[in-house]
């Protein structure tokens, strides 16, 4: 006895393919689609078949000479993904097989379709044939290559350029944080303080004109837990908060950090963490972010 | 109607690969059991069921006969079809009156193909096969078609599956899993597994049945329908044409203890059960069904033996075994077995 088991390769082929005869009614379907259009034929009963048999299947009686050009747009009435497409399969990327019912007809064609992925198949969709090029259709079912979804949605690039000045109150609360304090305006009339510094008071529309320096320590009002990476955070996830500065009366937004995510709760003590004084210009990027200061937390 | 009656039922341990076997060694083993149970050495009609695509062979059948005794020359026929239809040409050739006996074996190993490629040469040559549809793919369309439920489906695998485990003939496998497509809707654990394996069945008429068997069961109904052959023709989401089988066999004029149904796929079980109207109280595939071992070819006439051997033992009154051919169930049946 052998140790090994004998194993034969085999193959079973027709070399160059098996040759089939048509017939009028099949031969009628290939010729059309070589030249680029699908027909079905109608049966005595005046249902269109696509693709054409020679008979009705459910009365066997003959169908007639009558054929119709049908779609060539259809509706996929069920479909099923592959994807992993095998060597005998249409395309070889990832498709859908699919039923179809073009337009015009009473039965539904097998076909592929050539979609992005499973989320852009539905029953419904509305797909239409993508030909292979004249030359190369040889009157079979494959000169359709696959069916591709119908338009119905396009992407517009917008792209335009501006130069934005930041106006005069922000400029002023910039130059602060280059200096490294945060300028509020004071509103008389309210007796509100807000920060960053504005010329004018949201409330009741006086203008501002005293300035005041706020500390930069304050407390957190609300806050969100970001999972998607910014370039300004120091990592994922990271927290963006609403900081109450202490004397303000509004809250800024702002980074925590140095804590972990889900530490961070609303009345905790936070303050600022400056670039140092060298690396400062008018920017917000003077500041970090907030860091918790230990402190007990504050009732909100 | 003659009255025959399946009165012994054998099959192979089936195997998930090729145990090196040929046909006839394969099948040799389950004609000798079937000899033995039924007490008949010699028969007076004998029919198969096969395909010459699973093996790559032409005529690989005519080898087979050497698992027989075929001299001094027998009465043979040979279907390329499950050998579920080899039994109902043995059932019409008995009807004839002059033979009581008939042998009736299928076989199969898909173990040394692509069974999803060669199904695709089955179907309609102009329009389906040139597309390169496999056997999944076109399945998978069916289930879409149907709109199963994930978890309808899982529970169809995983009760086959530890039923099949209780079925020492059947496959071993683990409890569904897995979270990947073979083809979107259906994952790989809903197809049936890559099996080798052969059954025989030995039919008698009337007074030879009550003399060879203790309990025969007999073929009270049985009849099968076929629907067009081009997907788009037929609505997938239901089976006409086993619901037509199953009227004709009569399933609905009693009760159903057991149904054992070629369901190939999950989904199948699904549209049989509507197709068939099978009461809810009706076990369906105790022996673990195709799910759990399909040596193609010989898988339909599986569940005929295993809806005959519920009665042989006494285990059950009225079965029903269903077989399939084609794709997406194209062509059903369906027969009836009473004690």
């Amino acid at each position: 006895m052998p140790s090994e088991p004998l194993v034969a390769e085999h193959a079973l082929e027709f070399p160059g393919g098996y040759t089939r005869t048509t017939g009028p009614v099949i031969g009628r379907f290939l010729t059309e689609l070589r030249d680029g259009r699908i027909v079905g034929v109608r049966t005595a009963e005046g249902r269109v078949l696509v693709p054409p048999l020679e008979y009705e299947p459910e009365t066997g009686e003959p169908v007639t000479g009558d054929y119709v050009e049908v779609g060539p747009a259809g509706t996929v009435m069920s479909w099923a993904w592959v994807e992993s497409p095998r060597k005998g399969h249409p395309l070889d990327r990832p498709f859908a097989w699919a039923l179809i019912k073009l337009d015009g007809a009473d039965t539904a064609l097998v076909h592929a379709v050539g979609a992005d992925d499973a989320k852009a198949m539905r029953p419904g969709l509305r797909v239409r044939p993508r030909w292979k090029p004249e030359a190369d259709r040889i009157g079979h079912i494959t000169d359709i290559s696959c069916f591709v979804p119908e338009v119905t949605a396009m992407v517009a690039p917008i792209r335009m350029e501006y130069r934005v000045r930041p106006g005069r109150s922000l400029s002023r609360f910039l130059e602060g944080v280059r200096d490294g304090v945060f300028l509020a305006g004071r509103c008389t009339h309210c007796d509100k303080v807000y920060v960053p510094f504005r010329t004018s008071c949201p409330e009741c529309g006086s203008a501002i004109s005293e300035e005041v320096e706020l500390p930069d320590t304050g407390t957190v009002t609300t806050f969100a837990i970001n999972n998607l990476p910014d370039p300004r955070a120091p990592e994922v996830p990271f927290v963006s908060a609403y900081i109450q500065l202490d004397g303000a009366d509004v809250p800024m937004i702002a980074l925590v950090a140095d804590v972990p995510a889900h530490e961070v709760r609303q009345g905790m003590r936070v303050r600022a963490v400056w670039a140092p004084p060298e690396e400062r210009t008018l920017s917000m990027a003077n500041i970090r972010w907030f860091a918790p200061t230990g402190e007990p937390d504050v009732e909100l | 109607m003659r009255e025959v009656a399946v009165i012994a039922f054998a099959q192979t341990e089936h195997t998930d690969h090729d145990e090196g076997l040929t046909d006839f060694e394969l099948i040799h083993p389950v004609i000798q059991e079937v000899k033995e149970r039924s007490g008949l050495s010699r028969f007076g009609f004998t029919c198969s069921g096969s395909c010459d695509y699973l093996a790559g062979a032409p005529f690989s059948f005519v080898s087979a006969l050497d698992a027989l005794g075929a001299w001094p020359p027998i009465s043979e026929s040979h279907v390329e079809m499950d050998a579920a239809w080899a039994l109902y040409e043995a059932w019409v050739r008995l009807q004839h009156g002059d033979v009581d006996s008939a042998l009736v074996y299928g076989f199969g190993k898909s173990s040394m193909g692509d069974l999803r490629e060669i199904m695709t040469l089955q179907l309609d040559p102009y329009y389906l096969a040139p597309l390169g549809l496999d056997q999944v793919s076109f399945a998978a369309l069916q289930a879409s078609a149907y709109g199963a439920g994930r978890a309808e489906l899982d529970e169809i695998v995983r009760r086959s599956r530890a039923d099949g485990r209780n079925n020492p003939r059947a496959l071993d496998l683990d409890d569904p899993s897995g979270e990947e497509f073979a083809v979107q809707p259906l994952r790989p654990y809903d197809v049936a597994p890559i099996t080798d394996g052969a059954a025989a069945i030995v039919l008698a008429a009337g007074d030879l049945a009550r003399e060879l068997a203790e309990r025969p069961a007999w073929i009270t109904g049985i009849a099968h329908r076929i629907e067009p052959h081009y997907l788009g023709m037929r609505d997938l989401t239901r089976s006409p044409s086993a619901e037509a089988a199953g009227r004709a066999a009569g399933v609905g004029k009693g009760p159903v203890d057991v149904a054992e149904l070629h369901a190939q796929f999950s989904h199948e079980e699904l549209i049989l059960r509507e197709a068939l109207e099978l009461p809810a109280e009706t076990v369906v595939n105790p022996s673990g069904g195709p799910l759990a071992a399909n040596p193609v070819m010989a898988t339909g006439l599986i569940r005929i033996g295993e809806a005959a051997a519920r009665i042989l033992d006494g285990g059950a009154g009225r079965t029903v075994a269903h077989a399939t051919s084609g794709p997406c169930l194209q062509h059903n049946l369906v027969t009836v077995l009473e004690a």
